[in-house]
């Protein structure tokens, strides 16, 4: 464990830990690697009016036209594009791919006609999608009509499919308790206020490449506000679905705690199986006010690409909370088994006094995947506490860091971070990297960082095996084991989901 | 009935040949003990029977309960009804003992055609195995061998075989590194295991774990074969004589 108290001057403290550690396992026992069962990896066969790829100021005026925009929502995307067209990709990150050409995009692609009213008008071919995802059960056995356990608890979804969202459901109930639950295009247009008051204000247009680009087309994604001591009666969660062929899907969530709620929002995440890399890149903007509280889950099962590396989701993603008023709480939990790539950070800024930020994350990485994620925690008000709990898990020839940043603010009197950084290792040719920074100008300041290493042996799978326990069951146990903590973490109905995926992931992992 | 035979059995660790030619056979109702010097084999031979990577047979045969085990996998063979006692338990962290246990026993079920076992009769079982073998039921929240003692790991090898309840219980020094409380308290459990269904090999080094658990048979092993069998009084005559002096009979 290292505690770092540093005071004065802007202290960077690089962590001594065990950066581009390679598993060193003896060929001998390196396992052959299969393909993985990518269940969600179906393309769903419909008329669909799609933007011709390229991007100028002029696709972004034909999105901004249809979906019915005020002119200040344009002026918006366009100031953010002619930001964007002065970056660059950012090269930081531990991955490697070879630069997106951002000509060969198409930025909007959505089902032809109207959208729906309500589930019946919602084309049965998408209806099945849906229900052949398997993505969490009441979910599915609410989008097929069929009747539920009244008991359960209950879940409203939005589902996006591409660049649109086709439905969302129980919001006259959501809506009774002045929960606002919609689409962002229909929060831009019921809701402008609201929209024009915190889009972009915790992650700014010019933040990074990615979300300037999100800022110029973003497409659909959920809007979410909970009025002021409200407790939402209902998890809310929005499905992402990526269809199209050659497109990209750029969307934004924007959820507003107002003071003294509290809400629990999860997102999933799936695309079907393509040759072609896909681009998601997303914005997602949490604002908790006074005593609000904000529990973000995300399942991210976006297609991974198969054991060769070939095609597979580029998932550059900002995510970033601000705890603004006094006493608020944002905790992240993500369990990221999806992507060729996964560049996401899901942060949260301390502002308000006695603020608590959160993450949870696991991660897992088979064949060529990628990941680089980890969390941003920056410490500004006082007396604020962060925890960061990251789990990664390397199979395959995959590559898996964990890159994060704990900051204290000079006015961040006795602030406090705990984290904890765990790799494991599955057989013998997968990375496992970590980078974390501490920059503190407290010497009050408390900052904890804890890491390990380990792998799953061949004598734990031996013993296992020699108990009657396959490989495959053995490893999803041990894998279950060490993301418990944070699994923990997720909304009871998506925890057994999300332990299943973790084992459908690893499947082909050991030979 | 024929749990285990070995014919001529020889097999080799990194291309270097360790067991040469072994001829053994366990029928039901009887308890074995192969004794022998360190590096005599007698691991490798467990090894081999559960059959793990690494260890390849280059002669003879080997059948379990009537079947030709070469080429059946690692869970297979366990499945078909070999335990093999470990001398080093490996620790599993995050996994607790119980979930291993749960999960091994429906393995078990499942592969033989039957449901999985309901949680309340498993814990009941499982409560009453541990407390037969004095073991706290915290011990069973406990991750697999994660902190464990010396003589909690070996009783925790003893607990997964009387919940198993396999055909044939290979014991790899279960006995060693206990102290003679713990000893008792893992022959205790041996005996209660051993019936006319089932078999038992007891590897070890000393003589002592005979004090505790009759055998039927002693072999000595020295050089990776069985030089010698007898009953429980060539034990006495290998405390009293070394190895040295049966090594060339």
């Amino acid at each position: 464990m290292v505690v770092a108290q540093a005071g004065g001057t802007f202290t960077k403290i690089p962590i001594p830990s065990r950066q581009h550690f390679m598993s060193d396992q003896s060929p001998s026992a390196a396992h052959d690697f299969i393909g993985k069962e990518y269940a969600a990896g179906f393309v769903t066969d419909i008329e669909q009016e799609t933007i011709p790829p390229g991007l100028d100021e002029t696709v972004i005026t034909e999105i901004s036209k249809r979906k019915n925009e005020p002119s200040w929502l344009l002026e918006w995307r366009l100031n953010a594009y002619r930001r964007w067209l002065e970056m660059a990709e950012p090269t930081w990150a531990k991955v490697d791919f070879e630069s997106v050409d951002y000509q060969a995009i198409s930025y909007f692609s959505a089902p032809s006609g109207d959208k729906p009213k309500s589930l019946d008008e919602v084309d049965p071919e998408l209806l099945r999608t849906y229900e052949k995802l398997g993505i969490p059960l009441h979910e599915r056995e609410l989008l097929a009509g069929v009747e539920r356990d009244p008991d359960a608890p209950r879940i409203a979804v939005d589902a996006v499919f591409d660049s649109v969202s086709l439905v969302t459901t129980f919001q006259e109930e959501l809506r009774e308790h002045g929960v606002i639950f919609c689409s962002f295009s229909e929060a831009v247009e019921n809701h402008p206020d609201l929209v024009r008051k915190y889009l972009g204000t915790v992650v700014p247009q010019s933040d990074n490449f990615f979300a300037a680009l999100n800022s110029a087309v973003f497409s659909d994604g959920s809007f979410v506000y909970i009025p002021k001591g409200v407790r939402c009666p209902m998890e809310l969660s929005t499905i992402f679905r990526i269809n199209a062929q050659f497109t990209g899907q750029f969307e934004r969530t924007l959820i507003i705690a107002d003071e003294g709620s509290y809400v629990s929002y999860l997102e999933g995440c799936t695309a079907p199986m393509r040759d072609e890399n896909q681009l998601h890149a997303a914005v997602v903007e949490l604002v908790a006010l006074e005593d609000a509280s904000i529990k973000y889950s995300t399942v991210q099962n976006w297609y991974p690409g198969d054991e060769d590396g070939k095609g597979g989701i580029y998932n550059f993603v900002t995510k970033r909370g601000v705890c603004r008023g006094n006493r608020s709480h944002i905790s992240w939990t993500q369990v990221e088994t999806g992507s060729a790539i996964t560049w996401k950070y899901p942060s949260v800024i301390l502002r308000g006094d006695n603020s608590v930020g959160e993450f949870y994350s696991v991660a897992i990485t088979n064949n060529r995947q990628q990941a680089d994620t980890g969390s941003k925690m920056t410490h500004i008000g006082r007396n604020t506490s962060s925890t960061i709990i990251s789990k990664g898990i390397s199979a395959g020839k995959s590559s898996n860091a964990y890159r994060g940043r704990v900051r204290m603010n000079p006015g961040a009197t006795q602030a406090r971070n705990f984290t904890q950084c765990d790799s494991l290792l599955i057989g013998g040719q997968c990375a496992a990297h970590t980078f974390p920074t501490i920059e503190s100008q407290r010497d009050d300041a408390i900052v904890e960082h804890e890491a390990t290493t380990s792998k799953v042996s061949e004598d734990q799978l031996f013993l296992c095996r020699q108990r009657g326990i396959d490989a495959e069951k053995a490893v999803a146990m041990i894998v279950n084991g060490f993301c418990k903590e944070v699994l923990r973490e997720l909304p009871m109905e998506f925890a057994v989901e999300a332990s299943k995926l973790l084992e459908v992931s690893l499947e082909g992992a050991v030979g | 009935m024929k749990l285990l035979e070995l014919r001529d059995l020889a097999a080799s660790v990194d291309e270097k040949q360790i067991l040469n030619g072994i001829d053994l056979t366990v029928n039901a109702g009887e308890v074995h003990a192969i004794m022998g010097p360190n590096g005599s084999g007698k691991s490798t031979l467990s090894n081999v029977l559960a059959g793990r990577d690494g260890y390849t047979v280059t002669n003879g045969e080997m059948e379990l309960i009537g079947t030709p085990v070469n080429g059946m996998s690692v869970e297979d063979r366990a499945l078909a009804g070999l335990f093999l006692g470990f001398q080093h338990p490996i620790e599993i962290p995050g996994v607790t003992n119980m979930e291993f246990l749960k999960v091994a026993i429906d393995s078990h079920l499942i592969a033989s055609g039957e449901e999985e076992m309901n949680t309340r009769d498993f814990m009941v079982q499982v409560r009453d195995i541990s407390k037969r073998l004095e073991l706290s039921t915290e011990f069973l929240k406990r991750f697999v061998n994660v902190g464990f003692s010396g003589g909690e790991k070996k009783r925790n090898e003893i607990l997964q075989l009387m919940l198993l309840q396999p055909r044939l219980a290979f014991l790899d020094e279960t006995d060693s590194g206990l102290d003679v409380d713990a000893l008792q308290v893992v022959a205790r459990g041996i005996n209660e295991f051993r019936s006319d269904e089932n078999g038992v090999v007891l590897v070890t080094h000393y003589q002592r774990l005979l004090n505790y658990v009759n055998v039927d048979f002693v072999h000595i092993m020295v050089n990776g074969a069985i030089v010698k069998t007898g009953d429980a009084q060539l034990a006495h005559e290998v405390e009293a004589q070394g190895y040295a002096g049966l090594g060339e009979a």
